[in-house]
């Protein structure tokens, strides 16, 4: 072969719509975000009860109503399992954005996440106290 | 062809080159640096230096005393000023590289820590965890990247010196990514090629340490020095080769044999230093010769355990506890569990000596100037010589910084005497020359294979050059090699592109490492004595009133190298007896 | 000794001889204990001198041996044959262009390493003869593990992130910036903002966190990266909500 320039350096196609097939990591990853989803679904549904609330006790009432459809209790539990899906793994991830260092040594992740999950029993206890459940 | 013009270039990026690169950089911003390695530089070898540089820092050392260590520890074949000048400069150094950032591992005030080492008689060797070169390397590197008159020509393998009128006057280099020869047009050049262990089957050097500094300067015409001083290091891995650092036994392990004795008591390395309490200069803490030698003396006894990679011998570090051995040694204990699948925390791991470093180099003095003009080197591919006979553990992290920086400002000494840049028509023929001996490896079918040959050169150096010698053996290595490279003329590339051809790039760099190996191999048939790493079971002494003297190997074509002699400089210690009984020498 | 036959499919791709890449199936004799790169050797010495790739040190510190090895980025080096019961399949690190076999063009990240001013920008001026800059053991800690980056760039490869957006600094060279801006001694942060701090800096990871499970020295870049992400958002709210901070 002659010596002459024949460098071409070979670039492989990244698929761009449904990359996250690529590899199961990426698959939870994109479990992890989808379950925002219904997160945000559950946020909605709280802002249309807010203005029913502001129509007056008649909306308000409908509004409760709907919520004991069998297809607003099936919302539900979704939204409750997404919502704890998304927490978990984000308390997870909590140890690495947010390392607390004491003298020479870190403290442990496993202390970390258990302060965040004990601070959401916490807020979950005053909300609960707040609805009355007490 | 086309031509790179600047003012320095500089053969290799690892921890000597790039020291100097700075240096320059430093010294005067407008300097045009050409800074030429065959690896990114933060693959270089020196990323794999674990135990630490050695310097005088703490109050109860004195330059004196590393000096004493390091002149004893050589076997008295070490230039005492240069000794001088690396025990004076080796604070300094390590001190600016803390300003650069290097994260060396600290006291609790703050101060940097130092840790024993073998063959030191006071702690003074700093270090960053056991990974001291990953970091030496990896802050100079980056230390770089802020100095746009460093241009960095990675992956380009040096294939030749430019020299005229007795001037070195630059260097051709193949871009490994094109397979273009370029020329490299400079009014000085430092070679920092690092060592070339891998000469041997059996050692801690990564692939890229062949020694094509060394041979780029022995083809030149200047001599390389010391090369039958080969070092061992007692622990390697038996499987890989891959090294356990002597900070190991720094931090307090123990070398047992089959039997679990300590032997090292049994080799004038006693008295028996209780476990856990390292005594510096004694039993593990003794130098790596003597060490190694052990080890030879212990097998043939059959006193070794057998595992299924031959004889070793017993690294114990379970008395350090986990604690202090993940703190201290990560690294070597996710090795031993990764290559050996022996946790050092519940046994002791399997290690056998190793080679480890090359003494020798190419020849310069105490300016790290080379006799060829215009010409410098430094780094382990260097012969100053600081390490004589048997290099100390530590000492040449600490030799590539002062080293590195010396051979910098030295060039730019050179420059200032305005040496020109020789006669243009003459280099290009030259540079045109070398292209064409490399092309001409593309056209040849003489059907020698390079691993075959490489084979049989590591093989014969393994058996006849190894940590004890004979005349007999060394005739018998020295033809073989002779015969070796005239083979090596009829070698056959299988892949004839360009692009990346890592098949012609081994094939020169099994061009380099034979003409070195023959260097090693003719230069340890002429000493006829035992010093240091030198061992001769035909001349067991130490002959001062012959061989207190450096050996000077000259390239001769194809012919064997002829091998010179020089003096060794002396200024305060004269000749002694080197005395690892836990007496204090 | 045991040994096993082990078959390799390895990514072969010569820019002067082919137009694109294609796998070549290599079946070779090999011990139990070893690492995919000396099965590579091993083949390179005795079966096909053309097979290219790069390697050193062999003891996973020089970063040069990243290849993807069933689909998954590792050091060859310290990729062992008996966790692989089948036949291995051996590419060059995703996300990076081809130059040959298993090497690739890697400028990209040097440029990028490059850009974020990857060295000591003091805090104070010190001469070098007055001593060393004090850093407790405490001090040291806070950085060390971002220290221990050996530029493999396997995290580039596993980052999906890079892979759609090139653009993207990518981990490892977030992560040294960061290693230099949580170091005692600087007081160059300020400085390396303007690149990490952008849209295709730290604000393009999305926190896959696929770094940091592929990175073989435990660097930890996601944790970096979303420690960069904090401290850049409570730069912002502190210059919004407090002007009078900014001088
Ligand atoms: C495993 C191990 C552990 C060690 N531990 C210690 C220790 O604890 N303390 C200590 O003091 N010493 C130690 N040493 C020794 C020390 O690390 C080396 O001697 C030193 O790092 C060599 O540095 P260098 O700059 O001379 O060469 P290297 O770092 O090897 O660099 C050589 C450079 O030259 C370039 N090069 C070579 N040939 C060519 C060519 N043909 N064209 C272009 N470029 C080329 C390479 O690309 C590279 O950049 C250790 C060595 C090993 C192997
Ligand atoms: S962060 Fe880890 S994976 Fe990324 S380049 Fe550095 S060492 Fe490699
Ligand atoms: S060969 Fe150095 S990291 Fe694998």
């Amino acid at each position: 072969m002659a010596e002459q320039v024949t460098r071409k350096p070979y670039v492989r196609e990244v698929p761009r719509m449904l990359w996250f097939l690529r590899h199961p990591r990426y698959m939870r990853y994109m479990a992890r975000e989808f379950s925002c989803l219904f997160i945000g679904a559950y946020t909605l549904m709280l802002v249309v009860g807010l203005k029913r609330l502001a129509e007056g006790p008649d909306a308000w009432a409908g509004f409760l109503a709907a919520l004991g459809s069998p297809g607003a209790i099936v919302f539900h539990l979704f939204a409750l399992a997404f919502s704890a899906y998304h927490s978990i793994t984000w308390f997870r991830l909590t140890p690495k954005a947010m390392p607390v260092q004491i003298g020479d040594t870190f403290v442990a992740d496993r202390v970390i996440s258990g302060a965040h999950y004990a601070g959401w029993a916490l807020v979950s206890l005053v909300v609960l106290w707040l609805a009355g459940a007490f | 062809m086309e031509t790179i013009t600047s003012d320095i270039a500089i053969i290799g990026a690892g921890g000597a080159g790039l020291r100097a690169a700075i240096a320059l950089a430093q010294a005067d911003p407008r300097l045009r640096i050409a800074l030429i390695s065959k690896v990114y530089p933060m693959r270089s070898h020196t990323c794999a230096a674990e135990g630490g540089a050695a310097g005088v820092i703490k109050g109860d050392d004195s330059l004196e005393q590393h000096f004493n260590d390091t002149v004893g520890g050589g076997d008295w074949l070490c230039d005492q000023d240069a000794v001088d000048y690396l025990v004076q400069e080796a604070p300094k150094e390590l001190l600016q590289l803390e300003h650069w950032g290097c994260p060396w591992s600290r006291e609790l005030d703050g101060s940097v820590a130092v840790r024993p080492f073998g063959g030191m008689k006071i702690q003074r060797t700093w270090f960053a965890a056991d990974k001291t070169g990953f970091h030496l390397l990896h802050t100079l590197f980056q230390t770089s990247l802020q100095f746009s008159s460093i241009e960095r020509y990675d992956e380009y393998y040096a294939t030749d010196l430019l020299v005229d009128e007795g001037r070195c006057c630059g260097l051709t280099a193949i871009e490994m990514r094109s397979g273009q020869m370029r020329q490299f047009r400079a009014r000085a050049v430092i070679i920092a090629g690092g060592g070339a262990g891998r000469m041997f089957p059996f050692t801690t050097n990564g692939a890229i340490k062949t020694g094509d500094g060394m041979a780029l300067a022995y083809r030149a015409g200047v001599p390389l020095k010391d090369m039958e001083f080969v070092q061992y290091h007692p622990t390697g891995l038996p499987s890989t080769g891959t090294l356990l650092t002597e900070a190991c036994r720094g931090e307090g392990g123990v070398l047992l044999n089959k039997h679990g004795r300590r032997f090292l008591q049994d080799y004038g390395m006693g008295p028996e230093t209780p476990i856990g309490k390292p005594v510096l200069k004694t039993m593990e803490l003794g130098p790596r010769d003597r060490l190694s030698q052990a080890f030879w003396h212990e097998q043939k006894k059959g006193n070794m355990v057998t595992t299924q990679w031959g004889d070793a011998m017993l690294l114990d570090m379970r008395h350090l506890g986990e604690q202090k051995i993940n703190e201290r040694l990560p690294l070597v204990r996710d090795m031993s569990i990764s290559y050996m699948g022996v946790d050092p925390v519940r046994d002791p791991v399997p290690v056998r000596p190793v080679v480890h470093y090359m003494m020798g180099g190419i020849h310069t003095d105490i300016r790290a100037a080379t006799p060829l003009a215009g010409l410098y080197a430094a780094g382990e591919c260097a012969c100053v010589s600081i390490n004589g006979a048997n290099r100390l553990g530590s000492n040449s992290l600490t030799e590539l910084l002062v080293f590195g920086r010396r051979a910098a400002l030295s060039a730019m000494e050179y420059l200032a005497s305005d040496p020109g840049r020789g006669n243009s028509q003459a280099i290009d023929a030259q540079a045109e020359a070398a292209r064409a001996r490399v092309r001409a490896l593309f056209q040849k079918s003489g059907g020698e294979s390079i691993a075959g040959l490489r084979k049989e050169m590591m093989h014969t150096l393994e058996q006849h050059a190894g940590i004890y010698r004979s005349g007999e053996g060394l005739s018998e290595a020295c033809a073989t090699l002779a015969a070796l490279r005239r083979r090596y003329a009829n070698i056959e590339l299988h892949d004839k592109t360009n692009v990346y051809n890592t098949d012609l790039l081994q094939a020169l760099e099994l061009g380099s490492m034979l003409d070195c190996a023959e260097a090693v191999a003719v230069s340890a048939l002429e000493r006829r004595e035992s010093r240091g790493a030198h061992q001769r079971l035909d001349f067991t002494e130490r002959d001062d009133a012959r061989y207190l003297k450096h050996s000077l190997a000259s390239f001769q074509g194809a012919a064997a190298p002829r091998v010179d002699y020089s003096d060794v400089v002396i200024t305060k210690s004269q000749p002694g007896v080197r005395d690892y009984s836990g007496g204090h020498a | 000794m045991s040994e096993r036959t082990v078959e390799l499919e390895v990514l072969r791709y010569n820019p002067e001889t082919d137009g694109e890449p294609h796998f070549q199936r290599y079946s070779v004799t090999c011990r139990e204990e070893w690492v995919v790169l000396d099965a590579l050797n091993h083949i390179k010495e005795t079966v096909d001198p053309t097979l290219s790739y790069r390697w050193s040190c062999h003891m996973a510190v020089c970063g040069s041996c990243g290849m993807m090895i069933d689909g998954e980025p590792k050091l060859a080096c310290k990729t062992f044959l008996r966790d692989y019961p089948g036949v291995i399949r051996v590419e060059p690190l995703a996300h990076f262009p081809v130059e040959r076999d298993l090497v690739t063009v890697i400028d990209d990240f040097i440029a990028k390493l490059t850009r974020v001013k990857p060295y000591l920008i003091p805090k104070e001026e010190k001469p070098v003869a007055a001593g060393e800059y004090r850093q407790t053991p405490a001090q040291l800690k806070r950085y060390k593990q971002f220290t221990l980056c050996i530029n493999c760039m396997l995290c580039y490869a596993a980052c999906p992130e890079y892979g759609i957006i090139p653009k993207f600094l990518g981990p490892a060279a977030i992560s040294l910036a960061h290693r230099w801006n949580q170091d005692s001694r600087d007081g160059g942060r300020a400085q390396r903002q303007e690149e990490i701090a952008a849209t295709e800096g730290v604000w393009e990871c999305s926190f896959t966190g696929a770094c940091s499970e592929v990175c073989p020295e435990h660097v930890d870049p996601a944790a970096a990266l979303q420690q960069v992400k904090i401290k850049s958002t409570v730069d912002w709210y502190l210059a919004h909500t407090m002007p009078w901070l900014n001088k």
